[in-house]
């Protein structure tokens, strides 16, 4: 068997593997996101809720987090529709905020003081299958009609539209299926960490969901599978070391210098 | 007179957050890139300026490091004509360094910051000021007044506007738009960093975590002026300073950081391009 700590960081891996993909999927209409981890948030404190207040199952819960994200990414995606680029992605950033601020305020889940006694349902094989389900519904849904009119709608909005895609329907599906993915990674933390707050989807958390994208590279899925894997496994590398005490320095300074070498992330391919 | 003491408190939050929302705007009109590393270059400004316990310290001197990471972190990025969203990565990279190294050579506590000078303080009517408080003030807007004058009436102003406009077409012009960067850059830091001094005086205490919140107030005070518009950004800090501090006031204090977003995502709605924005900068 593995030893705890391998298994932890096995697991949060596979964690964020399934957040990154959950951020792919709208970049890959070309709607970027800098709150997922408000998203993140709702799923966790909805499936954290349901199992230890409701006495739920952990596999009814965990969906209903991911139902509840994915509707209100519905919500949030309207909008989206007349706010661009660098606006959405602050606006989203807005969003986040709003969420984290929203459960710092919520009495019934704990409010600032945070969610606790959640019971351990997360484990190795449970996480395996939920990132081979990801990948699975990734892979389906670039070859499927809708994946080529999420492609087509990056490429072009303007001549998606004129062929006859429906832009309304196609970025708020695609927007909503990435926050409940977002939902359903947030439950299967709550369900590792025990332990929920709400500083622990701020914007850092977010930002780090946006980092393995974009490290990645956007092109395709596999790029942010690799950047999650590369974003989780990095610092944890440096603790072999005797970079220890610097390793966050160290990985702020190889963040920069992997974007350098490679700027259309490790998978991208230059266009 | 309640309400005015709040919105005069207001315009004091407000200010600080101009400063900062005008250094990611000045940035982004002639990068296009959304500056991540900004709200730790004004953190590393209040924690310089504590060493110095000087205004011009904490502003000057910031804006070397802030040349650095456009040299090292974004500068390299540029030139291989990476993906768009690269260089953002790279100055959050740029951010994380520059946090832990001040929680290295400071502690990861809050620090107290000593106000050196003699706390007056002064009624007109109902309204109470401090002489920190006017001190904010008049530095804020002074710097304000001069950044305008600096952009409107000077060569090396105008060659700024021009490289925001188009860099290409600046450039054969025979402006030095590497320069007009880098000066930007070192302009919008050391606002940045007077900023964090601001903060520190009347907030009495700083730590290397606050750039996180202060950089996202000011990236929404930016966003609701409109993207590259240095005076939207003027206006736009005092808005979410003045919403602030009424929220606090009159309506449930604990989401004092969520109604700058309320108000931001009301705003976008009616107007998706913030009030003084321009469709220019809409797309990538």
């Amino acid at each position: 068997m593995l030893d705890p700590y391998t298994e932890s960081v096995l697991i949060f891996t596979g964690i964020n593997i399934v957040l990154a993909l959950s951020l792919y999927l709208p970049v890959s209409a070309g709607l970027l996101s800098l709150g997922q981890g408000g998203f993140m948030a709702i799923g966790a404190y909805t499936a954290a809720y349901l199992t230890t207040e409701m006495q739920w199952p952990f596999l009814v819960a965990l969906p209903c987090g991911g139902l509840m994200a994915g509707l209100v990414g519905l919500a949030v995606g309207l909008p989206s529709l007349r706010i661009k680029g660098v606006y959405l992605v602050i606006m989203t950033m807005g969003f986040g905020e709003i969420v984290r601020v929203f459960f710092l305020n919520f009495e019934p889940t704990g409010a600032a003081s945070g969610l606790g006694g959640i019971a351990t349902h997360t484990t190795l094989p449970g996480v395996a299958i939920a990132v081979l389900l990801t990948l699975l519904l990734c892979f389906q849904l670039r070859g499927s009609r809708i994946g080529r009119a999420i492609e087509a709608v990056r490429e072009d909005e303007l001549a998606a539209e004129v062929i006859g895609i429906n832009l309304t329907y196609v970025k708020v599906a695609v927007f909503g299926l990435g926050a409940a993915i977002a939902g359903i990674g947030g439950g299967l933390y709550a369900h590792y960490a025990t332990f929920i707050d709400p500083a622990q989807f701020g914007f850092q958390r977010s930002a780090e969901i946006f980092i393995m994208v974009v490290l990645g590279g956007m092109g395709s899925f596999w790029g942010a599978a690799i950047g999650a894997i590369v974003v989780t496994i990095l610092p944890e590398l440096l603790r072999l070391g005797n970079a220890q005490e610097w390793r966050m320095t160290v990985f702020g300074a190889l963040l920069v210098v992997i974007m350098i070498v490679r700027p259309w992330g490790l998978l991208g391919v230059r266009r | 007179m309640v309400l005015i003491q709040q919105i005069v408190n207001g315009v004091m939050l407000g200010s600080s957050y101009s400063l900062i929302a005008i250094g990611y705007t000045l940035v982004f009109g002639v990068l296009h890139l959304v500056h991540l590393a900004h709200g730790e270059v004004f953190m590393v400004g209040a924690f310089i300026g504590l060493q110095a316990v000087l205004l011009t310290g904490g502003g000057v001197a910031v804006a070397l490091p802030a040349a650095a990471i456009y040299l090292l972190a974004i500068k390299p990025i540029r030139a291989r004509k990476g993906h768009y969203l690269a260089p953002m990565i790279s100055t959050i990279g740029a951010g994380v360094v520059l946090q832990e190294i001040a929680t290295r050579s400071f502690g990861g506590e809050q620090v107290g910051f000593p106000v050196a000078m003699d706390s007056q303080i002064w009624h007109f009517g109902g309204i109470t000021l401090t002489s920190v408080q006017l001190v904010i003030l008049a530095v804020s807007l002074g710097l304000m007044l001069a950044l305008h004058l600096f952009v409107t009436l000077t060569r090396v102003g105008m060659a700024m506007r021009a490289t925001a406009e188009s860099m290409t077409i600046s450039h054969t012009l025979g402006i030095r738009s590497e320069r007009i960067i880098i000066l930007t850059f070192a302009i919008a830091s050391a606002l940045a960093g007077v900023a964090g001094v601001l903060v520190g005086m009347s907030f009495n205490s700083i730590s290397p975590y606050m750039g996180v919140d202060m950089g996202i107030k000011g990236l929404a005070a930016m966003l609701l002026g409109g993207l590259g518009n240095v005076y939207g950004a003027m206006l736009g800090g005092l808005v979410i300073g003045i919403v602030e501090v009424i929220s606090v006031a009159y309506l449930a204090s604990s989401y004092r950081d969520a109604f700058a977003f309320f108000v931001i995502i009301a705003v976008l709605l009616f107007r998706p391009r913030g009030i003084f924005g321009s469709t220019a900068h809409v797309e990538a």
